[in-house]
């Protein structure tokens, strides 16, 4: 891993290292703190003074039931969001493993969706299920009878937002799932094929075990997806709505800080969303140390 | 050759080429919406067959805005800041990415650990878990509403950082002693030596932060409340949120529609960087 060889210099290397650090401390590492400082004080009605109070923000936020409601609600969504995306790339990526010509063309035509916002998803899915004018909401009222409704209905709205999310995360599965298919080598599932195995058995018993790291690898980085990145999808299509359905973690911090004006709690939930990416990163970066060393 | 029949192949295709009208089918139906007039898109149901007003919603969109009666900033301005934003962010992710990299493969320094893993710990500060003390700062620098603001705090990157640093770590220790030995000092190095082997990880990242530029949310939406520097996908929020009896839907599809094109266009042309770089940058 380390070099023999490098350069002796004394200032340069603190030089090339300067803009990355002070983007680094000033706007990621400062805040931070602030956030941790925050999360421990608790301002007044009128916000004059603030005052040191420990754990108390912690201790009001595991009290709170809207709190643990969107708790059990972000766990629901990513699991949702995460399980739909896989699944059905995963499906995607073995059909076109299997056909030999236009691999590239359907490789082409299922990946432009990861270079859509996720505000954009949701954009255009508020477009197809708006209840009033969009071509399935119509569709489900009118011709189905079914009522309808996401911004008033809560299920239909947790719904929404997990295809829209998944939509969007379908394309990026399938390019990593495609490309793992592709390193597995010939031989084996030629093996496998002589041995009399058809495309199924093929699948489960050959190519789905050798996936297994990249579907892991996949699967952590689907829910700090679904965690952090889907806040466009709910702010475009229902606002953590309604009545806080879709209130996930992520959105329910923003809210509580930019539109409540509630900074410590704000704050404590931002530490502790912290300490849930934290987690997550670890759990990625030991299972990569493993696939390497293996 | 596998497979023995011909039936599982062409099962295949027809799976496929339905995955792929099913996937598009969100977009084709915003682009229907952008050709109708407003009286067309609001009546339910909507055609689905485009209409006859492309080029007149689109040059409302861009040069009037979409807002009722065309209100609002043209889409021209927004694509702009949108441009600027994600180009800014690319190429200065980029730049300050390699030069640490470089740093930290080629020289031997005290604190070279500290710095890092400095760099190592914003992977797990998302800007979404410190919204409120980064707005604080951004604002006390005077930098909101300005392309500085929508830019620098999101230029630092660990795993642009940890990307280079992997290449830099196969280039041969051979090659370095020999650039020495001709007298080459490390500026030189980095310039005639390291840079052009970089040129395809540097083009697959381009690729990746462009899009993660251009598609930035919440971030733009803190820090513009001036319309005119909001970047395309905060302002179709912006005309989202007007109320009902304003919103000219086929204006705001135009614009939906002119959001995606750029994005979808780097990643559809420089596909074979783009997926290079998305399957060595991630992992």
């Amino acid at each position: 891993m380390e070099r023999r060889v490098y350069f002796r210099h004394k200032a340069l290397p603190y030089f090339l290292l300067a803009p990355q650090l002070a983007v680094t401390l000033i706007f990621f590492i400062w805040p931070s703190i602030q956030a941790l400082w925050q999360s421990t004080q608790i301002e007044d009605a009128f916000g004059l003074s603030t005052e040191f109070v420990g754990l108390e923000n912690f201790a009001l936020i595991i009290a709170d039931p809207l709190y643990a409601s969107s708790v059990l609600r972000t766990i629901f969504f990513s699991f949702a969001v995460a399980a739909l995306g896989l699944s059905v790339a995963l499906y995607l990526a073995a059909k076109a493993d299997r056909v030999i010509r236009g691999r590239l063309f359907y490789r082409t035509l299922l990946m432009w969706p990861y270079a859509v916002a996720p505000a954009i998803a949701g954009v255009l899915f508020l477009f197809l299920f708006n209840p009033t004018f969009g071509v399935i909401g119509v569709l489900l009222n009118r011709t189905f009878g079914i009522d309808w409704n996401y911004l008033l209905q809560g299920d239909q709205a947790m719904l929404l937002v997990i295809l829209a999310s998944a939509w969007k995360q379908i394309s990026y599965n399938f390019l990593f799932f495609l490309a793992g298919m592709q390193a597995i080598p010939r031989s084996l599932v030629e093996a496998a094929s002589i041995d009399g195995a058809g495309p199924k058995r093929r699948f489960w018993t050959v190519i789905f075990p050798l996936l297994m790291p990249i579907t892991f690898f996949l699967l952590v980085i689907n829910i700090i997806f679904a965690f952090f990145e889907t806040f466009g999808v709910i702010e475009i299509l229902t606002k953590g709505g309604p009545a806080g359905a879709t209130n996930i973690l992520v959105y329910k911090v923003f809210n509580d800080g930019f539109i409540g004006l509630d900074f410590g709690s704000s704050a404590a939930q931002s530490v502790i969303l912290m300490g849930i990416v934290i987690a997550l990163t670890v759990v990625q970066f030991r299972y990569i140390e493993r696939r390497v060393t293996y | 050759m596998v497979e023995r029949g011909n039936a599982g192949r062409q099962m295949s295709h027809v799976i496929l080429v339905l995955a792929v009208l099913v996937l598009a089918f969100p977009i084709y139906v915003v682009f229907v919406g952008s050709t109708l007039t407003l009286r067309e898109v609001v009546q339910a149901p909507m055609p689905l067959l485009p209409g006859s007003q492309f080029v007149e919603n689109y040059l409302t969109a861009l040069t009037d805005g979409a807002l009722e009666g065309g209100g609002g900033v043209p889409a021209w301005r927004l694509l702009m800041n949108s441009t600027i934003m994600a180009l800014g962010i690319a190429i200065g992710k980029i730049t300050i990415s390699i030069i640490s990299a470089y740093a930290i493969v080629f020289f031997r320094f005290p604190f070279r650990m500290t710095a890092f893993w400095l760099i190592f710990v914003t992977l797990m500060l998302p800007v979404e878990v410190r919204i409120v003390p980064t707005f604080g700062i951004v604002s006390a620098l005077g930098m909101l509403n300005s392309y500085q603001g929508l830019i620098v705090p999101l230029i630092a990157s660990a795993t642009a950082t940890f990307f280079f640093r992997q290449f830099f770590l196969t280039i041969p220790n051979e090659l370095l002693e020999a650039a020495r030995v001709d007298g080459a000092g490390p500026v030189r190095f980095f310039f005639d030596i390291l840079l052009p082997l970089s040129k395809t990880n540097i083009a697959a990242l381009f690729v990746i932060l462009f899009i993660f530029g251009w598609n930035q949310f919440l971030w733009p939406l803190m820090v513009t409340t001036d319309p005119d520097f909001n970047t395309i996908i905060i302002a179709i929020n912006a005309m989202l949120s007007a109320g009902d009896d304003q919103v000219e839907w086929q204006l705001v599809m135009a614009t939906t529609m002119m959001a995606m094109i750029l994005p979808i266009a780097v990643v559809i042309l420089m596909q074979r960087w783009f997926v290079k770089g998305l399957i060595e940058h991630e992992k």
